[in-house]
């Protein structure tokens, strides 16, 4: 840190401040293209297809495909960008922003590994420090902001289906927030505090003697619960609503092409990626490594991977269930979001009031 | 405030990085519209009628309601935190609070808000 620190002539803390945002931004702009080929290839596997496997660089290098996920980024600069003149031109540009912007603070106060001393101080791997107010509560806030994203496509693009799909994004949005505050306040009840440094200490060691101490064998419901949230949160089947492309076309971003589409596209895999470091940190452990309770000896890096890890699988889930569940339809959304996954939240969170009475 | 500093400059990488790219991209891509582009992207017939129409009731029903239980979460996250403090006296307020509630909730279902169709 301190040779880091010297060779950009700044004092160690700010360096680290620079090398934490560089990686969380860093983590989903590197990690968002090859998941967009993940999703093409998974989908291909699981429809018995081939998947993109044709671009090359130089004519050689293919890497089963995954230059593919570049040649599609090429391919965006040099795409027309047309502002269609029925659209709210302001508010026509502003939305692929105000969907990238919070889809990008994914990973902004998820402790990406285990804290390090270095030179007499500690260092952390994430953007907030412990003992910060805000915790877990900027995750939950920055993620409903994500709607606003959608619903200014959606309307500034005044075009039926557009519209259509902004509406349904709303009214989805709004259905799932309940039930999933509702299971993540069971976490923060029985953690005491939304300290996510405090989450992922709480969920080291064992549980039951058998199973890692994670929340998601604590709180089955409330795991269950927030799970199918997240997929909502993330608009992501069986809840894509908003774009649904075998009923409303592509719905929120039918006008939308170019790079303000391709800002749009890497929103949603980034939303995918917050929503997955989001379950890690809450559920699964976030960088802890199973069984072990006390990881002042296993180096950062491996903490780290631990993490990384975790969070592809989950990545890769959400691919899996995109291809093999098909679409609900729009009642059945509204009744699983508040006729089930409320009640049991609720359910869930009252059992652990009860049980921590004292 | 400090403390927040990371996300602010998170913020300002995430609010740059679009604004290089579509600078970028301006400089290389092509630009020749026509009237047929600029058409509006439905199903081939020239619309008629403005998109921004009237919209089932549905929708404001189910903000309404999202406004109630929003509030009532954002209650219980504080009780949530203290909660090991409070113990049972904590237990029982909520419990109180919970209970009325719970029988909106139980009305609106009843009477039939929670239904689409």
């Amino acid at each position: 840190m301190e040779t880091l620190a010297s060779l950009l002539h700044t004092s160690p803390a700010t360096a680290w401040m620079a090398v934490k945002v560089l990686m969380a931004f860093g983590l989903i702009m590197g990690i968002a293209p090859p998941l967009t080929w993940a999703e093409r290839r998974g989908s291909a596997m699981i429809q018995d297809r081939i998947g993109p496997n044709r671009a090359a660089l130089f004519g050689k290098i293919r890497i089963l495909g995954l230059v593919q996920a570049l040649a599609d980024g090429v391919k965006f600069f040099f795409k027309e960008d047309l502002v269609p003149p029925h659209a709210n031109k302001r508010l026509f540009w502003l939305a692929p922003l105000l969907a990238f912007v919070p889809a990008m603070l994914g990973f902004a106060v998820i402790p990406m590994g285990r804290s390090f001393l270095s030179g007499g101080t500690e260092y952390h791997l994430s953007l907030l420090d412990p003992g910060n107010g805000m915790g877990m509560l900027f995750p939950m806030a920055v993620g409903a902001m994500a709607v606003y994203g959608i619903l200014v496509a959606a309307w500034s693009s005044n075009n039926k289906w557009a519209i259509l799909g902004g509406m349904r994004a709303s009214a989805q949005m709004v259905s799932y927030e309940v039930g999933l505050s509702l299971a993540v306040i069971a976490i923060f009840m029985v953690t005491g505090g939304y300290d996510p440094h405090e989450i992922v200490k709480a969920q080291q060691g064992t549980f039951l003697g058998v199973l890692p101490n994670w929340y998601v064998f604590r709180q089955p419901f409330g795991f269950l619960v927030f799970f199918v949230c997240m997929f909502a949160e993330a608009n992501r089947l069986p809840f894509d609503f908003a774009e649904g492309e075998s009923e409303i076309v592509a719905g929120f971003h039918i006008e939308y092409g170019s790079m303000k589409f391709a800002l749009i596209g890497l929103a949603e895999y980034g939303h995918i990626l917050g929503a997955s470091a989001l379950i890690t940190t809450m559920y699964l452990g976030g960088w802890g490594i199973p069984f072990v309770a006390d990881h002042g000896q296993i180096p950062v890096i491996v903490t780290f991977l631990v993490f990384l890890t975790k969070v592809i699988a989950l990545c890769l889930v959400f691919i899996w269930v995109r291809w093999t569940l098909p679409r609900f339809r729009y009642d059945q959304l509204m009744n699983l979001g508040w006729k089930k996954l409320l009640p049991i939240s609720m359910a869930n969170l009252l059992y652990f009031a009860y049980r921590m009475r004292g | 405030m400090q403390g927040y500093a990371p996300i602010l400059l998170l913020v300002l990488v995430a609010i740059a990085m679009p604004v290089i790219v579509w600078t970028l991209s301006r400089l290389v891509r092509p630009n020749v519209p026509n009237a047929n582009k600029y058409m509006v992207y439905e199903c081939g017939i020239t619309p008629t009628t403005d998109a921004r129409e009237k919209f089932s009731v549905r929708y404001y029903l189910i903000a309404v309601m999202f406004l109630v239980f929003d509030v009532e979460t954002v209650f219980l996250y504080p009780w949530a935190v203290q909660f090991k403090e409070l113990a049972l006296f904590g237990l029982v307020e909520m419990g109180i609070f919970l209970f009325l509630l719970l029988f909106g909730y139980g009305y609106i279902w009843s009477k039939g808000a929670l239904t689409w169709e």
